[in-house]
C-alpha cells in the first residue's frame, strides 16, 4: 500500500464533506462577483462606484424616470428595466449605482478580511513560538502584553485607534500612511485579534518542544530558529490553516463594525459596512440599501465559518483544535464583537 | 488562597495601569484633537485658548498630565471636555440602563445556548441537531448592527410588535422595561447563542467518549441522569469560562446595540465621546470596561476551581 501525506489525506477528507464544499463553492462565487466589478461598473452599469447621478434620469422600459427624486428619494432596484443601469437602485441623495457599490464595497471588505487575518496570523505564529520555546522571561513579557489588548473591550480599542488614526494618519519614519488609507483598519484590526490567535499556538508550542524530534534536531545543532521556523512551524501548519480561515469571518465582521461606526473604511473607499451605515440613514424608506450589503456580509462571513468548520474537521478528525483553543481561554469568535 | 487573592488582584491593577497608558498615548498622537480649543468653544480666541493651556495644564509634560487625568477620574471629579460635564456622573447614570441590558442578554444566551448545545449534542447527526448547527452558524455569522437594524425597522417600524423610543427604567413600570428591551436583548444574544451552543455541543460529544461515562452507565444510570450529571456538568466547565471573558466585552457590543435601539446607556455615551474624540470620557469608560473583563477574569478563575476540583488555585494563571 502507498503512503500517503496527511495533506492529502486531509484533501480527501474535505472532497467528502459536501456541505463545507457546497459553502466553499458560494465563497468562490462571491470572490468572482466582487472580482468582476469593473467589468459590470463599465460594460452594464456604465458608472463608477463613486460617480454621482443625482439630476440626471434613467430610461426604463422607454420612460425616464429621475434617479433621485424630488424628495431625495433615490430610485429603487430597476433589475434589468434599464439595461442593467441601477440594478439595485441608487444609493440615496447622491444618486450613486448600489449595485457598482455592492460590488466594489465587497471587494474591500473581503480584501481587509483577508489582509488583515494574514496579519494576525502572522504575528501570532511569531509571538506563539518565541513565547512557547524560549517559555521564561519572554513568554511572561508576551503573555503580560496580550493580557493588556484583552482586557480592552475590543470594539473600543478599535474605534479609538481607528479614530485617532483616520484624522491623523500615521507616520513611523519613512512609512507614511494617510487617515483615509485601507491599511489603517486592516493594521487595527489584525493587531486586536492577535491574542486570541497566539494563545492557542503558543499552547501547541509548548506541548510540541517536548517532543523527540525536537531534541533530535537541537542535538544535531539545530539553532533556536531553525528548530522554531524548520521543526516546529510545519507542525503548527494545520492549525494555522484553520485560525485564518475563522479569522478572516472575524476581521470582516470587525471591519463592518468600525465601518458602521465611523471609523473603519473611510471615503472615497467603501465596504459593506460602511454601505449598511449609508443605508441605516434611509432604512424606512428604502429598506433594501440596508438588508442587502448585510444579506451579502452574512453570507460570506456563513461560507468562510462553515467552509473554516469543514478544514478543521479534515485537518484534525479527532476535533482537538477546538478543544485546545479553549483550553487557552476563548477562541477568537467569543469576543468577536 | 490568599497569596492567590493577593497575586492576582496585583495582575488586575498593572493591567488597568496599562490599558489606561494606553488609551492615553493614543489620544495624545492625535494632531487635530486640542483639548483647549475644545474647552474654549465657539468663541475661541488665541487668548482664551492660551489661559485655558495653562489653567487646565495641558502644557505640563505628558506624564503629568497623565497623573492628573487619572486622579480626576479616579476621584470623580473628572469633565467632559466638549460639554464640561461631569463624567464620572453620566457613567452612574448610564449603568442601569448598560447593565439591564448586558445581563438580560447574558441570561438569554446562556439559556438557549446551553438548551441549544443540549439538544444537539444528545441527538448528534440526527435533523434536530443538524438544524441547530445551521442556526448557530448563522449566528456566529452575523453583523449586530445589521440584525439590530432589521430587526428595529421591520418589527418595530414597520409591524409595531415592539415600541421604539429609549430606555425604560425598571423601577417606573417594569412591563415596559422588558418590552422596551426584548430585541436589543436578542440582538445582542445571537452571536453569543450560536457560538456556546456549538462548543458545548463539541465539548459533551467529546466528554461522552470519557470513561466515567462509561462507569455511570454501567451502574444503571439513566440515560437522562447520565447526560445531565455526568455529561453536560463537566462540559459546562470551558463555558463558564468564556462566559466570564464576553461578560466583560459586552460593554463593547453595547455600543452599537445602543446606538441603534437608542438606549442612554454607557454605550451611547462612549460612542458620542469617540465622535467628539473627547479624551476623559473615553478614557473612563475604557477603564470602566477593562474592569470589568479583569474582574470577571478573576472570577472565572476561581469558579474554575470550584466546578473542577482537580484545579487548584494558584495553577490556574498558567
Amino acid at each position: 500500500m502507498d503512503g500517503r501525506s496527511p495533506w492529502y489525506l486531509a484533501y480527501r477528507r474535505l472532497r467528502h464533506n459536501r456541505v463545507a464544499l457546497g459553502f466553499g463553492a458560494l465563497l468562490a462565487a462571491i470572490v468572482v462577483f466582487v472580482v468582476a466589478a469593473p467589468l459590470w461598473a463599465d460594460h452594464v452599469a456604465g458608472t463608477g462606484p463613486n460617480a454621482t447621478h443625482t439630476t440626471e434620469r434613467v430610461e426604463v422600459d422607454g420612460e425616464p424616470r429621475e434617479v433621485v427624486n424630488r424628495e431625495g428619494e433615490p430610485v429603487g432596484p430597476l433589475w434589468l428595466g434599464a439595461g442593467g443601469k441601477f440594478f439595485l437602485g441608487a444609493d440615496g441623495r447622491l444618486g450613486r449605482d448600489e449595485m457598482v457599490r455592492l460590488m466594489y464595497g465587497g471587494r474591500t471588505s473581503l480584501f481587509i478580511g483577508v489582509v488583515a487575518a494574514s496579519i494576525t496570523v502572522l504575528l501570532a505564529t511569531i509571538l506563539g513560538l518565541l513565547a512557547g520555546y524560549y517559555g521564561g522571561r519572554i513568554d511572561g513579557l508576551i503573555a503580560r502584553a496580550l493580557d493588556v489588548v484583552w482586557a480592552f473591550p475590543v470594539t473600543l480599542l478599535g474605534a479609538a485607534l481607528g479614530l485617532a488614526l483616520a484624522t491623523g494618519g500615521l507616520g513611523i519614519g519613512p512609512l507614511q500612511i494617510s487617515g483615509e488609507s485601507l491599511w489603517i483598519p486592516i493594521l487595527i484590526i489584525g493587531v486586536v485579534y492577535t491574542p486570541y490567535v497566539t494563545r492557542p499556538l503558543r499552547g501547541q508550542v509548548l506541548a510540541l518542544r517536548e517532543k523527540e524530534f525536537v531534541e533530535a534536531a537541537v542535538s544535531q545543532g539545530s539553532g533556536p530558529l531553525r528548530v522554531m521556523f524548520g521543526e516546529l512551524l510545519p507542525n503548527l501548519l494545520s492549525t494555522i490553516i484553520v485560525f485564518f480561515a475563522i479569522s478572516v469571518a472575524n476581521t470582516m465582521l470587525l471591519e463592518s463594525m468600525l465601518s458602521f461606526l465611523g471609523v473603519g473604511v473611510q471615503p472615497p473607499n467603501t465596504s459593506w459596512g460602511t454601505m449598511i451605515a449609508d443605508g441605516f440613514e434611509l432604512i424606512t424608506s428604502a429598506p433594501l440599501l440596508t438588508v442587502i450589503p448585510g444579506a451579502m456580509l452574512l453570507l460570506t462571513v456563513l461560507s468562510v465559518n462553515v467552509f473554516a468548520d469543514g478544514l478543521r474537521d479534515a485537518l484534525d478528525p479527532r476535533a482537538k483544535l477546538r478543544l485546545e483553543a479553549h483550553a487557552g481561554k476563548a477562541e477568537p469568535e467569543g469576543t468577536a464583537i | 488562597m490568599a497569596h492567590f487573592a493577593i497575586r492576582r488582584l496585583a495582575g488586575m491593577i498593572a493591567v488597568l495601569f496599562a490599558v489606561s497608558v494606553l488609551v492615553f498615548a493614543i489620544f495624545n498622537v492625535i494632531p487635530s484633537a486640542d483639548p483647549a480649543r475644545q474647552l474654549a468653544g465657539r468663541s475661541a480666541n488665541p487668548q482664551l485658548i492660551a489661559s485655558i493651556t495653562k489653567e487646565w495644564g495641558f502644557d505640563d509634560p505628558l506624564p503629568r498630565q497623565y497623573l492628573t487625568m487619572m486622579e480626576n477620574i479616579l476621584t470623580g471629579k473628572v469633565v467632559s471636555y466638549e460639554t464640561r460635564e461631569n463624567v464620572d456622573e453620566r457613567i452612574v447614570e448610564g449603568i442601569p440602563a448598560t447593565f439591564s441590558l448586558c445581563i438580560g442578554a447574558a441570561v438569554i444566551w446562556m439559556f438557549f445556548g446551553i438548551l441549544f448545545g443540549y439538544l444537539s449534542a444528545v441527538r448528534a447527526g440526527g435533523l434536530l441537531d443538524r438544524a441547530l448547527t445551521v442556526v448557530a452558524v448563522t449566528g456566529i455569522s452575523i453583523p449586530v448592527f445589521w440584525l439590530a437594524a432589521i430587526l428595529l425597522n421591520y418589527l418595530t417600524y414597520r409591524l409595531e410588535l415592539f415600541p421604539s423610543g429609549s430606555y425604560v427604567p425598571l423601577t417606573e413600570s417594569p412591563l415596559e422595561w422588558a418590552n422596551h428591551l426584548i430585541l436589543p436583548w436578542v440582538t445582542l444574544a445571537v452571536i453569543f447563542v450560536g457560538f456556546y451552543s456549538r462548543v458545548l455541543r463539541s465539548n459533551m460529544l467529546d466528554a461522552m467518549n470519557e470513561d466515567y461515562v462509561r462507569t455511570a452507565r454501567a451502574k444503571g444510570l439513566s440515560e437522562r441522569r447520565v447526560m445531565t450529571r455526568h455529561v453536560l456538568r463537566n462540559s459546562l466547565v470551558p463555558i463558564v469560562t468564556l462566559f466570564g471573558l464576553d461578560f466583560g466585552a459586552l460593554l463593547g457590543g453595547a455600543i452599537v446595540v445602543e446606538g441603534i435601539f437608542n438606549i442612554n446607556g454607557i454605550g451611547q455615551y462612549a460612542y458620542e465621546s469617540l465622535i467628539n474624540l473627547d479624551l476623559p470620557p473615553i478614557m473612563a469608560i475604557t477603564l470602566f470596561g477593562a474592569f470589568f473583563i479583569v474582574l470577571f477574569n478573576a472570577l472565572v478563575d476561581i469558579a474554575y476551581a470550584y466546578l473542577d476540583p482537580r484545579v487548584k488555585l494558584g495553577e490556574t494563571a498558567q
